[in-house]
């Protein structure tokens, strides 16, 4: 009877969800944001220390990356080699109904190779009369390598968005962020709650339960300044005195952008001088390295949109 | 003298060792626990009090305060009074005080590690099972199995007649946490994604709590007041409805935690729904207990294992209420993510749990080491910090959260409720505070009891006995 009772609470909380979840189909959005985001953004064996290895890189193409030409700027997912594709490349069933057979008939998403690298694109194409997004595998499609898209496209139009949502998880930002505007209530403000198909293939989703600041969700659509941003994370108070948010300014590293070392002590000395009114402007914010957890993070910040 | 019960032979090992040393570890992660709450309360009030070092960051140390209560306090304590209940309850010793002992070291050095790792920013960033699966691993095949084979094997070797409410219990407890940690962790063994990921998340805390901790607290309370007062349980029918409606109706509510998230909407219903039936299970429990205690109602002020195990199940009823209403769509739209329900949280585990725990963990100590407890007036102040404490704790959090959602639904600039918010945060900390500082006394308490206690003498029960002190 035991036995009994606790199955039929296990069939209805764990088979019939799975099933009505796993029925639902991605959308553009969902596609986007597992090749953000890549494989796993928690702890994995691939990256233990969550310090966004393995990751893909988010690139804006303004050109072709084999002519050099012009053309309509595009995102382009650039997996180096070694870096871990998502739930949707590996097992497509995972896209949902139409973009899966989209996106390996056309988007020929199974010849992708992780120890080769690839490149992909969000496309929208006609399956049995309806429409959906696929994941187009630019690499096999178009010939277009890891390498020259990043080239193409250079440093200033790549985004490690992907890397940043592993220093997310990693520093806890979602224990006081949440990425859920609410259904019911809060969208006016913090923009259009999910919607069902949004998250396929994504992990963790941490969208938080706890809300002690500002939906995230559009963050980037409200605020999308980097200068802001890099005073906020350096130190919150610097922008708003009354904040709660913690430093993080150890993700800096050991040296700023020229190779200099990064002084902290002397920079809270001087911040609390200025916070005593001693001093009349605040210590500036040093610029961070390309390469920094810092730079990951406001990447994945700015693209939240 | 760990070392040689570890190696030394079963029947070597006194009756009961096993339960001390749980107990005496559960209080020293009790400390630990709620220093860290209390640390990550000041945080929240004063974001620059300890600031620059990467591992003192909030978002670093919150879970590891919330594994360290729930794995270390609160189950730890429950592993105790199981060692030490179920064999009494069996008129029988336990199964294997060696075992039990190995499991309480693997269970410390596991917890230890994990949290370790924990603090290194090592996580699955999923709620409540933010331990990375290894960790995930060792905790159930070193610990809650072993354990789980302990108490069964008791179970099985009683000599008295029928199995008792607690032992039911604890039995089908402990296999159910094993169904739990399996299942809620798929997401990490498999790599299971999207809403499928954040849907079995909840899953796994609720039914944590559900499975978990809620119903081995009720079990220990089932066990102390009849024991202590001497009357008998009120009802063994309304135990018997307690128990199914836990399995039946507790298992089942896990979406009305993601009340506001996009998931399908006829399985948020259903949660809701089953989420008020939840209310069955608990006035059964409480008035099955306040039931027991007619004519014994002295031995709420005299005695303080009555006192603390009263306390909790009084402190069920508004949990119960809350909680019922809380996850309906219409409640829960206000205060869902605020503050509200870090007080609900703590309600339940810092206020129902705990103090049902603590009551087991004063009586078994003081049974099993054959000695009365050192002083009362200890104890009192032990009982009043955390009840003033939890209190000050809740009625704070219980405002900030109604501050949260009036801002939240008024959409006023977020800054404004951090504003708001901030002489709650402040209170939260101090009453948290409180907490904390009785508990070291606690531990001074029950170590003097292992030290100068007097002696209880063969064939008297320790409630007997008059304070000293
Ligand atoms: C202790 C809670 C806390 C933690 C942890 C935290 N924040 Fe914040 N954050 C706040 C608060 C409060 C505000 C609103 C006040 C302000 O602007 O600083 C805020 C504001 C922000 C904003 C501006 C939002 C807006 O609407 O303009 C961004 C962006 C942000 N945080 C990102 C992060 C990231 C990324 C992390 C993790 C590295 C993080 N926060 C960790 C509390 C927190
Ligand atoms: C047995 C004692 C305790 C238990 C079992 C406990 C349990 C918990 C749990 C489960 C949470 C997560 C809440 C949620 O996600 O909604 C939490 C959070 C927290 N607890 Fe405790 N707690 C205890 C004692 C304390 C004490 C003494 C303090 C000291 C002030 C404290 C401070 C906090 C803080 C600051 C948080 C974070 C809340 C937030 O993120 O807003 N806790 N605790």
């Amino acid at each position: 009877m035991f036995g009994a009772a606790l199955s039929m609470s296990m069939f209805i909380t764990l088979v019939m969800p799975s099933f009505n979840i796993f029925s639902v189909g991605s959308t553009a959005l969902a596609l986007d944001k597992q090749l953000t985001y890549g494989f796993n953004s928690g702890w994995n064996p691939d990256d233990m220390f969550l310090s966004g290895a393995n990751k893909p890189l988010k690139v804006l193409l303004k050109q072709d990356p084999q002519t050099g030409a012009a053309t309509e700027p595009v995102h382009a997912y650039v997996f180096p080699v070694n870096a871990r594709f998502p739930s949707g490349i590996l097992h497509p069933k995972v896209l949902g109904a139409g973009s899966d057979v989209l996106s390996v008939e056309q988007g020929k998403i199974n010849e992708a190779s992780e120890a080769q690298g690839a490149v992909f694109l969000v496309r929208h194409g006609e399956h049995e009369g309806a429409s959906y997004p696929y994941i187009e595998n630019a690499t096999a499609t178009r010939g277009w390598t890891a390498d020259a898209v990043l080239h193409a496209a250079g440093d200033a139009n790549t985004s490690h968005a992907g890397a940043g949502k592993t220093i997310f998880v990693r520093e806890g930002c979602w224990w006081c962020h949440t990425l859920l505007p609410e259904q019911t209530q809060d969208f006016q403000y913090f923009g259009a709650p999910p919607y069902l198909g949004d998250f396929n293939g994504e992990s963790p989703t941490a969208f938080g339960s706890d809300r002690k600041a500002p939906d995230l969700l559009h963050v980037g659509s409200r605020n999308s300044s980097k200068e802001w941003m890099m005073m906020h994370f350096f130190n919150p108070r610097l922008v708003q005195p009354h904040s709660i948010m913690p430093r993080f300014d150890y993700l800096w590293g050991k040296t700023d952008a020229d190779g200099n070392k990064i002084d902290y002590a002397a920079w809270r000395k001087e911040f609390v001088q200025y916070r005593n009114g001693e001093r009349i402007t605040p210590p500036e914010v040093p610029n961070y390295r390309s390469d920094s957890e810092i730079r990951y993070l406001i990447d994945f910040v700015l693209n939240l949109k | 003298m760990l070392m040689k019960y570890l190696f030394g032979k079963n029947e070597d090992i006194p009756p009961g060792t096993a339960s001390i040393f749980f107990s005496f570890s559960a209080i020293v992660w009790f400390i630990i626990g709620t220093g860290l709450g209390s640390f990550n309360a000041a945080k929240l009030a004063y974001p620059d009090w300890v600031t620059g070092f990467e591992f003192f960051a909030f978002g670093k140390m919150r879970q590891v305060h919330v594994m360290a209560v729930i794995f270390g306090w609160i189950s730890m304590a429950f592993a105790a009074a199981m060692m030490y209940i179920t064999p009494a309850l069996g008129n029988t010793k336990l199964w294997s005080e060696k075992l039990g002992l190995w499991s309480c070291m693997n269970w410390n050095i596991g917890l230890a590690v994990g949290l370790f790792t924990l603090w290194m920013g090592m996580t699955s960033g999923r709620e409540y099972s933010d331990f990375i699966y290894p960790i995930d691993l060792i905790l159930l095949f070193a610990v809650l199995i072993p354990v789980s084979l302990n108490v069964w094997m008791t179970i099985a070797k009683r000599r008295t007649q029928g199995i008792y409410t607690t032992n039911w219990f604890f039995a089908a407890s402990l296999f159910m946490l094993m169904i739990v940690l399996l299942v809620g962790n798929l997401p990490e063994y498999f790599h299971l994604t999207g809403l499928t990921e954040a849907y079995l998340t909840w899953w796994n805390a609720h039914n944590i709590l559900g499975l978990w901790i809620t119903p081995v607290a009720a079990a220990i309370a089932y066990y102390t007041i009849p024991k202590i007062t001497g009357n008998p349980l009120y009802s063994h029918r309304i135990g018997h409805l307690h128990f199914w409606s836990i399995v039946i109706f507790y298992s089942t509510p896990a979406a009305h935690h993601l009340m506001s998230a996009p998931l399908p909407e006829w399985l948020k219903s259903f949660a809701s729904v089953e989420g008020v039936l939840i209310l069955v299970p608990a006035i059964a429990f409480v008035s099955n207990i306040l039931l027991t205690l007619q004519g014994k109602w002295n031995m709420f002020v005299e005695n303080i294992e009555v006192r603390f195990t009263v306390t909790g199940v009084l402190l069920a009823i508004p949990l119960n209420m809350q909680g019922g209403f809380q996850q309906t769509r219409s409640i829960n739209w206000y205060i869902h993510g605020t503050g509200w329900i870090v007080a609900h949280a703590h309600l339940a585990l810092l206020g129902f749990s705990t103090f049902i725990e603590v009551a087991a963990v004063y009586y078994g100590l003081q049974v099993l080491m054959k000695r009365k407890l050192y002083s009362l007036a200890l104890a009192n102040f032990h009982f009043w910090m955390l009840l003033i404490g939890f209190s000050i704790y809740w009625i704070a959090m219980t405002i900030a959260g109604l501050i949260q959602g009036a801002g939240k639904i008024y959409e006023v600039p977020y800054i404004d409720i951090v504003i708001a918010e901030h002489p709650y945060m402040i209170a939260r900390w101090f009453g948290g505070t409180l907490v904390f500082l009785g508990n070291c006394v606690w531990l001074y308490n029950m170590w003097m009891t292992a030290r100068e206690g007097t002696p209880v003498p063969a064939g008297r029960m320790v409630h007997e006995l008059a304070y000293e002190r």
